[in-house]
């Protein structure tokens, strides 16, 4: 009897343990096991997508619709391919729609702002698998200052 | 006089603890260096870990909440004066994988489990219990020692990861749900900032150094004591403070030797 | 040729000390088969120190204690734990085991060393628990017995693998007159029944008297008597006649070494 609830508390102990570290691996660790039936996939190229990460959000207008799921290299136009994932929630964006790295705050996480294009009869709605071309890169500082500074000096020289 | 005098203690006090690894080494050695016997040894082991690990969840499981929150409470304070507070994901993971888990679950363990260990052995001992097993031709070190050396080994580091996943959520309660992080950046950051060989395997490392060294102070502190209440409680308490001790030089020298390049 | 045919434990020129306290002088005596040795003497002296000599726990500065002819000091740790399968002890405190029930304590050992099926272990401590008067106790535990009744279950345990002898540490202190009495018949009984070596270490002399069949007195690091107790109740030895008949003051004086009373009184010191 009382050994039987030891046996049974103790498996119950190593589970915990076993679960513990299985979030830890999974959940803390970044090894993804998500598939989810109520979400689609669309894909995206950026020429750079900068401190973009796996999970960060897709936003709307500051409403999260998806997150990204992937950041690979394309093989042949090395560039850099992106997957979202995208809430079955919000399925009407069209085709037209395009998307830009962006950055909350000077020194925040960055996300992908999704900007829904014009609607017209020939215009379909984005669905699972699609991919948006029309894509705005990472803002990336040292560019910028460099870009500035080049403008500067040609200015001078004129 | 004096001089010479307080020398001579200092060698003697050297010899003593130089004589006392050896006597805590010779006790590991007879106890885990044996012929495995499955049948026999599994219930043993069994009643030990619940002895030892269930028997302690409850403190882990609960402090590691709190600490968890306190350590996100603390640092979104900091971080929100940065703007940075998203960052409150790898401040509080990291936190708890690379110290705070293996280091405060073997003091949480030192402090619950080791001087039970050692409090037992104590009972056994003045209570001739471990005279009557080697006079029942039995040998005391494997039918005592092994199993709860085995049991507080394997016990601890399974403790630290509990403490640890249940500080991470404590962390994300307090961040996520009280403070307003989003969810997603939440994860997503803290994911990029933990890695698996740097974070996780490390703070498996150290959970099991630590877990070694507190059941090893624990049980020869509890085979070696002097078998009268006094003894029982000056050994119990030189568990806690040694192994304590113990655990914090040790992940001092951990940390150089894993995060110190 | 034949004293020595007849002792199962001899025990020569044993010398033991304990840091600088020097406990045993070479002394020497022999434990006959099947009979019931007692050993006695004042508290302090280290009877139960004997005890552990003999059952090799602890190691002598000198001399050799033999079982059956072999060193007990100089076996290797396998074939000294076989010579103990041959001996048991009972403790002065029990010893049994905390966690386990009278049951589970007296089959311990079967359990360890027997390898016989447990339907056959459960007959075999049955009957011991029977014969020690507990079989009604068996599922009880250690901490729910009186004094007396742990002393016997100890005693079921150390009988349960039949051992061809018994030490008993101190039985008799700390037990009440009806105890005692049970104690004094079981530890007879059972020698007579199951022809046991006994060895009796205690300092109830009117008990041991009554049991024995050869008793030693240790006093002051040797052995100062021996014989059979007939023998001992009419010896004129003065330590010997102080230490039977309770007296509290003769060779073994009552004050405890000091200097000189009147000087000390009169501060003197220093």
């Amino acid at each position: 009897m009382l050994t039987r609830k030891i046996e049974f508390l103790v498996g119950v102990f190593l589970l915990a343990g076993l679960a513990a570290f299985l979030v830890l691996v999974y959940k803390v660790a970044n090894v993804e096991v998500q598939t989810s039936s109520d979400t689609y996939t669309l894909t995206a190229e950026f020429s750079n997508v900068g401190g973009l990460k796996v999970r960060s959000p897709v936003k709307v207008g500051g409403v999260v619709v998806g997150r990204v799921s992937g950041i690979a290299l394309d093989p042949k136009k090395m560039e850099p391919v992106v997957t979202l994932t995208m809430d079955k929630r919000y399925n009407k964006f069209p085709e037209t729609s395009s998307l830009s790295v962006l950055t909350s705050g000077l020194l925040g996480e960055q996300f992908l702002g999704l900007t829904p294009g014009f609607v017209d009869d020939d215009v379909a709605t984005l669905k699972d698998g699609d991919r948006i071309y029309d894509t705005h890169s990472a803002l990336v500082l040292e560019d910028l200052i460099g870009q500035f500074l080049y403008s500067a000096g040609s200015k001078d020289k004129k | 006089m004096r001089l010479t005098d307080s020398i001579a203690d200092l060698g003697r006090d050297a010899l003593g603890l130089v004589a006392g690894l050896g006597k805590a080494g010779l006790l590991l050695w007879g106890a885990l260096v044996q012929i495995p016997r499955p049948r026999k040894g599994t219930p043993l082991l069994v009643k030990q870990i619940y002895v030892v690990g269930v028997q302690s969840m409850v403190i882990i499981l609960v402090s590691g909440l709190f600490i968890g929150m306190v350590l996100a409470l603390q640092g979104y304070t900091i971080l929100v004066d940065f703007g940075t507070e998203q960052s409150l994901g790898p401040l509080v993971a990291l936190s708890l994988l690379r110290e705070l888990g293996p280091v405060v679950t073997a003091l949480l363990f030192a402090g619950r489990a080791g001087s039970a260990l050692t409090a037992e052995l104590g009972l056994m001992k003045s209570t001739e219990q471990l005279s009557s097993l080697e006079m029942m031709a039995i040998d005391p070190l494997r039918q005592v020692i092994a199993p709860r050396f085995w049991a507080g080994f394997f016990s601890m580091p399974l403790l630290a990861l509990m403490f640890t996943a249940v500080g991470i959520y404590g962390g994300y309660l307090v961040g996520v749900e009280w403070k307003g992080i989003d969810d997603g950046a939440f994860w997503s950051i803290l994911q990029a900032a933990v890695e698996w060989r740097q974070d996780i395997v490390n703070c498996l490392i150290k959970s099991f150094v630590f877990s070694w060294v507190v059941t090893w102070i624990a049980l020869y502190r509890g085979y070696q004591l002097v078998p009268n209440p006094e003894g029982i409680s000056r050994a119990t308490t030189q568990t806690v403070v040694q192994s304590s001790l113990a655990v914090l030089a040790l992940d001092f020298l951990l940390t150089a030797l894993m995060f110190g390049k | 040729m034949s004293q020595t045919q007849t002792a199962l434990v001899e025990v020569k020129n044993l010398s033991f000390s304990r840091g600088s306290r020097v406990l045993y002088d070479k002394i020497s005596l022999s434990i006959p088969k099947g009979k019931v040795t007692a050993i006695m003497g004042p508290s302090g002296i280290g009877k139960t120190t004997l005890l552990k000599l003999i059952g090799g726990q602890l190691t002598p500065d000198s001399g050799e204690v033999l079982f059956e002819g072999k060193n007990i000091h100089q076996l290797k740790r396998s074939e000294l734990f076989e010579v103990r399968k041959r001996m048991s002890m009972l403790f002065q405190s029990g010893a049994l085991f905390t966690d386990m029930n009278v049951f589970d304590n007296t089959a311990f050992a079967l359990r360890e060393h027997s390898g016989l099926p447990e339907a056959i272990i459960r007959r075999i401590v049955l009957m011991k628990l029977e014969a020690v008067g507990l079989r009604g106790a068996a599922s009880l535990m250690p901490s729910e017995l009186s004094g007396g009744m742990q002393r016997r279950a100890a005693l079921a345990r150390a009988i349960a693998l039949e051992p061809e002898m018994v030490m008993y540490d101190e039985p008799f202190t700390g037990q009440d007159p009806i105890s005692m009495g049970v104690l004094v018949k079981l530890i007879r009984e059972l020698s007579d029944a199951l022809s046991l070596t006994s060895i009796v270490v205690s300092h109830d002399v009117s008990e041991v008297l009554s049991i024995a069949d050869y008793v030693y007195i240790i006093a002051d690091k040797r052995i100062i008597a021996e014989g059979t107790p007939e023998q001992l109740r009419h010896a004129n030895n003065p330590q010997l006649r102080q230490f039977l008949d309770g007296a509290p003051d003769g060779p073994v004086p009552f004050h405890y070494p000091a200097m000189d009373y009147q000087k000390e009184l009169l501060g003197a010191s220093d």
